[in-house]
């Protein structure tokens, strides 16, 4: 600060250097904030650092042997063919291959469940390939009967409410739209339920835990469980369980088809 | 009859009281001679005039089962908690109503057999009551003078269809609930009077704590009271006015051919309303019906899958599904798509099925008074009229299940919609012209066989090589052995050989045993013997048509008071 008489070239010299220092401080906060970034903000790197690279590259392989054709090379979808599986998580992933809907043989409506294409290996693989590329939903940590919870009343409340529009009170099925259905319930895995309802899959609105909290839908699970294969069904042949369709077909075709057998009967006699 | 002329001796203790009283009543109220007349009244035997019987027995079945269910129901909207035997509701809320029905189900002793045989029942009773309003209109039974009684009939119908609409909602249960979001939005269609009246029947805003209770006032006194009395009406006319019959042997519209009310008739309604009783207890027992436990209580904001009404409602339900989303405006007012096909719909096509006898009667000029049937063959144009109205019934009860059908048959739930849209519009006539073709061409089987007889299957070769099936005439036949043209009677036409019994009769005995030989042969020899004894001395009265005692001709006096036609 000695530099009075310096004052023209010192003035240059200072814009430059302030220039210069601001173009230093703006690379260093870009620097900071990008090493904070990197730092604090989840990574599919980190992801994938956690899962099993094994897996994940054994995951790879099934996927690009099946999957590649109709979701792409970096899961980011074919136009026409299928989605993009970026987000859509391991539970997708199970829900999908588990129930043999995927690997998609044709295009069609909706995916007709199928006996399963791939080993539950191949579908862990998948599974954490695919959680490891972009995350989403994870399955739960319980499987099997552990998923039904306690209150099946509870379950069979919010089932009306939330399913039996699509699925119908007991998880008959029935149909949507265009060649859509929502499926029966029969024989489904308390995990093919879980995931079912955590992913959402096509016509099917997605349940997060917001929606239904894990306990619901545990004790939705439970009351399907309780319903369906046959179950709470007293008072003779249930007649498919659709209502009073199948009940009148049947008061005709069998209640008065007998009754005029039996007046014919009584008609040739007279 | 001897029984009548000669005085026997009362030969027991209990013969003698039932002698007793019976002479009390006739000595103050002289009945007797009145219930002979009644009790000598003859019934035909055709096995479609069953088909009414069929609606009268469920009937009963309705009336002793629905007052085993009203012991035990409730028919409170008060909210309830469940605490019952049933895992999968408890601790729901839930009305009284969905409560006690849970208990008739579950805890009440033949409860749930007695609301199965109930519903099956109330099923049956108006499949009956259509196949014997079917049998009415295609036969012309309707025409004068039984116009009211058709017209009886069809009130019936619709009586019967709000009865079972009432029952159907009772239970409060999500099926029953979502049924009465539908009507109360029906009834909120009407033009002007839909709020009113929605307010007037629901108490207040829908679902509301009126209706269940206010239905069930209607569905166990005022409908089935209105029933019962229309029913006595109706079956008094048909008493009253003498049943019709089919042309035939010795039938005249001037007389009845058919088996005496006593003891004949009564012992056959007798068993015959065991049946239905047996019919109906074996559906309940066997299939499930309405498993009100699965539906859950009626909760607005819930609705299920394939929910649809009973199938005597469930056709007004497929129009609904098929009507196009056509909203009419009239300055501030909308009237919304749903009004045309059900609240203006639904009277419509009763008014139209009750007004029929007087339309046919306009376009026949046909005033004469009827006691004979028709053939549905002789009728074409009402038959092909008949069957074009089933068809459209049909269309309309194959849309109502038109989800369920799409998905069990992999079918698109919209193709489905466009098959009853068109449907509905090309199959009814497309019927009336099938069936009117193959009406006339009955018809031409009756004259060609009348004309030339019955065919043998024999062939014969004629000297110049021509080869011809040999006929059997029916009647005489002239110099040259043609048969001689007979004039058609309306009445069958046999058109087989072993109906002329030129294979015999059958072989006596139950349906997979024939009797033993010797036994068949005494049979017969003995009631060839008594058959020229009775013709030796002439004891049979002309009118035991038939030969067999069993069919009774009534005197014409009988029908004197209305018998001749005008
Ligand atoms: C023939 C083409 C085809 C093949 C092969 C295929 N998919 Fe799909 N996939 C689809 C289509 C189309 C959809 C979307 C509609 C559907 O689910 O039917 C889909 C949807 C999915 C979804 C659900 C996406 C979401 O948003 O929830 C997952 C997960 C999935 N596929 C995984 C796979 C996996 C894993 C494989 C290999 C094992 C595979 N798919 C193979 C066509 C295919
Ligand atoms: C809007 C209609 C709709 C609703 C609401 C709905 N689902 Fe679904 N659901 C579907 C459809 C469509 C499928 C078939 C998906 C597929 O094939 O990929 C399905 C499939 C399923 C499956 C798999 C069945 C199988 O055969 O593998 C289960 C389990 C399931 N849903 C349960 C539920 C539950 C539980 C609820 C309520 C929380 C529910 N759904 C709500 C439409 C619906
Ligand atoms: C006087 C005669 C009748 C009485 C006392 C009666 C009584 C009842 C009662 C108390 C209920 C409710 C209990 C329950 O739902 O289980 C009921 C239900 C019902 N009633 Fe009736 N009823 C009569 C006649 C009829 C008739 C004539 C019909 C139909 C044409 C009919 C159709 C129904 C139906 C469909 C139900 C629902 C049954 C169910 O819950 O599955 N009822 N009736």
């Amino acid at each position: 600060m000695t530099t009075t008489n310096t004052a023209k070239p010192k003035r240059t010299h200072s814009k430059f250097r302030r220039r210069l220092s601001g173009f230093l401080a703006l690379g260093f906060a870009l620097l900071s904030a990008g090493m904070l970034y990197s730092a604090l903000a989840p990574e599919p790197q980190t992801a994938q650092a956690q899962g099993d690279p094994a897996l994940i590259r054994k995951g790879e392989e099934v996927y690009n042997n099946t999957c590649i054709s109709c979701h792409g090379e970096n899961l980011q979808g074919v136009p026409d063919r299928g989605p993009s599986l970026n987000g859509v998580g391991e539970a997708a992933v199970y829900f999908q291959t588990s129930t043999g809907r995927m690997p998609a043989v044709r295009q069609e409506a909706q995916a007709e469940k199928k006996p399963p294409k791939l080993s539950p290996d191949e579908i862990d693989a998948l599974g954490a390939y695919i959680q490891a590329n972009g995350g989403g939903p994870e399955r739960p940590e319980e499987s099997g009967a552990a998923l039904q919870g306690k209150d099946s009343a509870r379950g069979g409340e919010l089932f009306r409410l939330n399913c039996a529009s699509c699925h119908n009170f007991t998880g008959r099925g029935g149909a949507l739209s265009s060649g859509k259905f929502g499926p029966h319930l029969d024989g489904v895995k308390e995990d093919a339920m879980y995931t079912a309802m955590q992913t959402g899959p096509q016509n099917m609105p997605k349940f997060s835990d917001r929606q239904l909290t894990p306990e619901e839908k545990k004790d939705i699970i439970a009351y399907v469980k309780s319903v369906t294969d046959g179950n709470n069904n007293p008072g003779g042949n249930a007649l498919g369980g659709y209502g009073p369709m199948p009940e009148g077909l049947i008061a005709w075709v069998v209640g008065i088809g007998a009754l005029i057998g039996v007046t014919l009967w009584i008609g040739a006699k007279a | 009859m001897s029984a009548i002329t000669t005085p026997t001796k009362p030969s027991n203790a209990a013969e003698r009281a039932a002698n007793g009283s019976a002479k009390w009543t006739d000595d103050r109220y002289h009945l007797a001679g009145g219930l002979r007349r009644q009790m000598n009244k003859v019934f035909p035997t055709h096995w479609s005039f069953l088909l009414g019987e069929i609606a009268l027995y469920s009937f009963i079945v309705l009336l002793l089962s629905g007052t085993y269910l009203a012991l035990f129901f409730d028919p409170s909207m008060e909210e309830v908690q469940y605490q019952g035997s049933f895992t999968n509701l408890r601790g729901i809320e839930m009305s009284r109503a969905y409560e006690s029905t849970l208990e008739i189900s579950f805890e009440v002793r033949g409860g749930l057999f007695a609301r199965q045989v109930h519903h099956w029942a109330a099923l049956l009773f108006m499949a009956a009551i259509v196949a014997h309003m079917l049998r009415n209109f295609f036969t012309g039974s309707f025409r004068r003078p039984r116009e009211v009684n058709w017209v009886i009939g069809v009130v019936l119908f619709m009586l019967g269809a709000l009865e079972g609409f009432a029952g159907y909602s009772l239970p409060d249960d999500l099926l029953s609930g979502s049924g009465l979001r539908i009507m109360s939005g029906l009834i909120m269609s009407i033009p002007v009077l839909g709020t009113w009246t929605h307010w007037l029947a629901f108490g207040g805003e829908y679902p509301g704590t009126e209706i269940i209770p206010r239905l069930y006032t209607l569905h166990i006194l005022l409908i089935p009271g209105l029933l019962l009395a229309l029913i006595a009406v109706h079956v008094g006319l048909v008493w009253y006015q003498k049943h019709t019959q089919f042309p035939g042997v010795r039938r005249k519209e001037s007389n009845v051919v058919g088996v005496r009310i006593m003891p004949y008739f009564a012992l056959k309604g007798g068993g015959f309303t065991m049946i239905v009783i047996g019919v109906t207890a074996l559906m309940g027992g066997l299939f499930q019906i309405n498993p009100v436990w699965n539906l859950g209580p009626y909760n607005a904001s819930q609705v299920s899958a394939a929910t649809v009404p009973d199938w005597y409602m469930a056709w007004t339900d497929g129009l609904l599904r098929i009507w196009p989303a056509w909203e009419v405006y009239l300055g501030d007012w909308m009237i919304p798509s749903t009004f045309v096909p059900f609240m203006m719909g639904l009277p419509m096509l009763c008014g139209l099925a009750a007004v029929y006898p007087w339309i046919e009667r306009r376009l026949t000029k046909d005033y004469a008074h009827h006691n004979l049937l028709q053939r549905p063959r002789d009728v074409p144009v009402r038959t092909s009229l008949g069957m074009m109205a089933i068809t459209y019934f049909m269309v309309t009860l194959i849309t109502a299940g038109n989800d369920v059908i799409a998905d069990k048959f992999h079918i698109s739930l919209n193709a489905m919609v466009w098959f009853g849209r068109i449907g509905l519009l090309v199959l009814p006539p497309l019927a009336y012209v099938v069936t009117y073709r193959i009406c006339l061409g009955l018809q031409r089987a009756d004259r060609e066989v009348l004309e030339h007889g019955v065919e043998t299957g024999v062939i014969k070769r004629l000297p110049h090589g021509e080869f011809v099936e040999v006929h059997q005439p029916l009647g005489p036949v002239d110099d040259h052995g043609h048969p001689v043209p007979l004039a058609y009677q309306g009445a069958p036409v046999p058109k087989r050989m072993n109906k002329l019994g030129s294979a015999g009769a059958p072989v006596p005995g139950s349906l997979l045993k024939p009797d033993p030989a010797e036994e068949s042969v005494a049979l017969a020899r003995a009631a060839q013997e008594e058959h020229a004894a009775v013709e030796s001395n002439g004891e049979v009265p002309r009118d035991g048509a038939e030969g067999n005692g069993e069919v009774s001709q009534q005197s014409e006096d009988e029908r004197a008071g209305y018998g001749a036609r005008e």
